[in-house]
């Protein structure tokens, strides 16, 4: 074991940060800001978790729905960890890491959320609905992307305007945005939570990130329901460790939630 | 006649002109030109005398003979290891010149030094400026324990040295902490108070930022005594 | 005949521009570069340990680009990710822009990695790309022989134009689009692109502007990474 991980751990486990926070303590800075790319996205936006930023686009096509959901549009999100932000990454292909983010954490957490109603994408059942491409993609990875990550997803889909659809040339016209929003009836929020020994730890520094035994992320919904969970790391978490986290990521959903609820 | 074009402390960027005409002679990263002389990189003009010398704000580090740095092994031949030091190629400690007791005649190279161990170490040959070979025999130099990792800009660390060491023993005795500073911007700390840790970190930072203000010394030791209280401060 | 310009600007006239360095905290040296509503984000990571083998220079780095845009930068449909021929196309001629400034043969062996990134885009992207990349290679504290600024010029239905937007490349009386960089004080040329038709006397005019407005933007560079420093005085 390296020292700084070594380290990391017996000051955890007295309940001590490297940055002097507390165990369940998030950054104190945590801001969103919309349209960072308003002039090309029909929705943008960018988030910070301290020194940690992501920023997210999305864009709208139309194509035909699928034959078993005739009368439903479609949502896709891409995560890509680029090499721009840490000397962790490298070029090419999405990683397991950045394909986990999308689908466990973006993509699972609106699907079962039911986050946007995909009725509401319809065109014409069974021949043209919306597709909603929400990608995200990190600035700076100064730990938890997967918690910044999950927020401007949801940010970047609250400034989203459709673009207008011309039925006849059955074409997009991209030029012309609607004051349409999408139909969000949730805002779903992952949190992250790492366990290092014994401590569970929220918000994680990439030196904890590096000393963790395991990680759970838990998507809650602003009704104190869980939409959506995924477990990482080697390590094992106890039925109480599972608890605990989920009491923590409501509290800190709930938090997070606020920024972008207006 | 030489015409100067910047001033004394003025910032300047890489192929900036600093002066034009033969009435002075570039230093540090400046360089002359025919009659021009120029910046290389991001630096700090200095004006003394007849001398236009340009400090770089920021730099990566060029390994010279009798550095210490710190590094960490990345891998373990038969003969020796190579140490990751943030270069740009891996540095090579052999066995021969691990401690001087095993005269290379250990079987097992990872029973003395792992992947993953973090070790002071020192330069003793260069080759084209980053080939290295390191040598751990001097006092002082080892396997370092438990404790934090920062990196700071390499021109900096004269600073946070301070003369004869007179600024990092500042801290040292205000924090009460164990902290060693490698040449190459590697700094470990390691303090028995973790908050005191967080409070030399911060100083280190603060030297970084304000490395090239009149006055240093003076605005350090009154940022550790907003910290640590003015009795603890020398 | 293009008279007056879609957006008013006087034909030497380039979009407003505004940069900034640092914007990166885990990388070596980072810079945007914004103009008009193309934004463009560089890191350089390195002098660092170079794979594949094959590719190491045995006296100095090797100096890799990466030029990419992000899938919802394009005024249109979303773009797919992935690095498409253009792509590739702009990373090295990226390259071919910066090498003459860089002076790496301190570093053997060794790459220095520029990743750039297009947040949006309406033309003159590898402009932009070039321009930032330059700016975070200065922040990062790397020996250059001077900064590298980019912009485009051409000819726009008859009128010789600085800093084409998206409308101009796309006009009906037809474009020619010429991306030049050059090193701003010394007027030395490093990436030259032409697409279109312009006689030898109009190249000659639209080198010229060129050089203007470069050193107009190496004037914005410079404030940028001196801004970076303001504490350090």
């Amino acid at each position: 074991m390296n020292i700084v991980t070594s380290h990391v751990r017996t000051l955890i486990e007295k309940g001590i940060r490297f940055d002097g926070r507390k165990l369940d303590e998030y950054r104190k800075d945590v801001t969103v800001e919309y349209g960072i790319s308003k002039k090309s996205a029909e929705g943008s936006a960018r988030v910070k978790i301290g020194t940690t930023e992501v920023v997210a686009g999305v864009k709208f096509e139309v194509g035909k729905p699928y034959a078993d959901t005739a009368d439903q549009g479609s949502i896709i999100a891409g995560v890509e960890l680029l090499p721009l932000s840490s000397s962790h990454y490298e070029s090419g292909p999405p990683s397991i890491k950045a394909i986990e983010l999308a689908r466990a954490i973006v993509d699972r957490g609106i699907r079962e959320s039911e986050a946007i109603d995909l009725k509401k994408l319809c065109i014409k059942k069974g021949e043209k609905s919306w597709t909603v491409l929400i990608d995200n993609y990190t600035i700076n990875d100064a730990g938890n992307i997967a918690d910044a990550i999950g927020l401007c997803a949801m940010a970047a889909l609250k400034d989203a305007r459709f673009p207008k659809y011309d039925e006849k040339a059955e074409r997009v016209i991209y030029e012309e945005r609607t004051d349409k929003k999408v139909p969000l009836n949730e805002l779903p929020i992952p949190i992250t939570v790492i366990k290092i020994g014994t401590q569970l730890v929220v918000d994680p520094s990439p030196d904890e990130e590096a000393a963790m035994d395991a990680r759970l992320t838990v998507t809650t919904t602003s009704d104190g329901k869980v939409c959506a969970m995924q477990k990482g790391g080697a390590g094992t978490l106890t039925a109480d460790d599972v608890a605990k986290v989920i009491e923590l990521s409501l509290k800190k959903g709930k938090e997070l939630r606020k920024l972008i609820e207006k | 006649m030489t015409k100067v074009l910047v001033e004394d402390k003025a910032i300047v960027v890489p192929g900036q002109v600093l002066a034009d005409g033969m009435g002075f002679l570039p230093a540090g990263a400046a360089y002359r030109d025919n009659d021009k002389i120029i910046a290389l990189q991001l630096g700090m003009v200095n004006i003394s005398g007849r001398l236009i010398k340009l400090i770089p704000l920021k730099g990566l580090y060029v390994p010279k003979i009798n550095d210490m740095i710190l590094g960490t092994v990345e891998d373990i031949t038969m003969t020796g290891w190579f140490v990751d030091y943030g270069g740009s190629k891996y540095a090579m400690l052999s066995g021969r010149n691990y401690g001087g007791r095993d005269d290379g005649r250990i079987d097992d190279l990872s029973t003395v030094l792992n992947n993953g161990d973090v070790i002071s170490a020192q330069v003793f040959k260069v080759i084209k400026n980053n080939t290295v070979d390191l040598t751990m025999g001097g006092p002082g130099l080892r396997k370092l324990t438990n404790g934090r990792l920062i990196t700071v800009s390499p021109p900096k660390v004269p600073r946070i040295i301070g003369k004869q060491g007179s600024m990092i023993s500042m801290i040292k005795d205000a924090t009460n902490c164990r902290i060693i500073v490698g040449q190459n911007g590697i700094i470990w700390i390691y303090g028995p108070d973790p908050e005191m840790e967080i409070v030399a970190i911060e100083t280190i930072q603060k030297i970084e930022e304000l490395a090239h203000t009149t006055g240093l010394t003076d605005l350090i030791k009154e940022f550790l005594e907003k910290r640590v209280g003015k009795k603890n401060v020398q | 005949m293009y008279n007056e310009r879609f957006d008013g600007r006087k034909s030497d006239e380039t979009r407003p521009i505004t940069a900034k360095v640092g914007i990166i905290p885990n990388a070596k040296g980072s810079a945007m570069f914004k103009i008009g509503n193309t934004v463009a984000m560089a890191a350089v990571y390195g002098p660092r340990i170079l794979y594949p083998k094959f590719l190491k220079s045995p006296d100095k780095a090797l100096l890799r680009c990466n030029y990419n845009m992000m899938s919802f930068s394009g005024s249109g449909e979303r773009v797919r990710p992935g690095s498409s021929r253009r792509d590739r196309e702009i990373s090295h001629i990226t390259e071919k822009a910066l090498e003459p400034v860089l002076i790496v043969d301190d570093f053997p062996g060794s790459v220095v990695d520029v990743y750039i990134e297009l947040l949006q885009t309406d033309a003159g992207t590898r402009c932009a790309g070039i321009c930032a990349a330059s700016m975070a290679l200065a922040h990062a504290g790397f020996k250059m022989r001077g900064l590298v600024s980019a912009i485009s010029v051409g000819v726009v239905g008859g009128k010789l134009v600085v800093d084409l937007n998206n409308q101009e490349e796309h006009h009906e009386e037809g474009h020619t689009d010429c991306p030049v960089g050059m090193i701003a004080r010394t007027g030395e040329i490093t990436l030259l692109q032409m697409d279109g038709f312009a006689t030898p006397d109009q190249i000659k005019k639209m080198v010229e502007s060129a050089k203007k407005a470069c050193e107009q933007i190496e004037e914005i560079q410079r404030k940028a990474l001196l801004e970076a420093y303001e504490v350090a005085k």
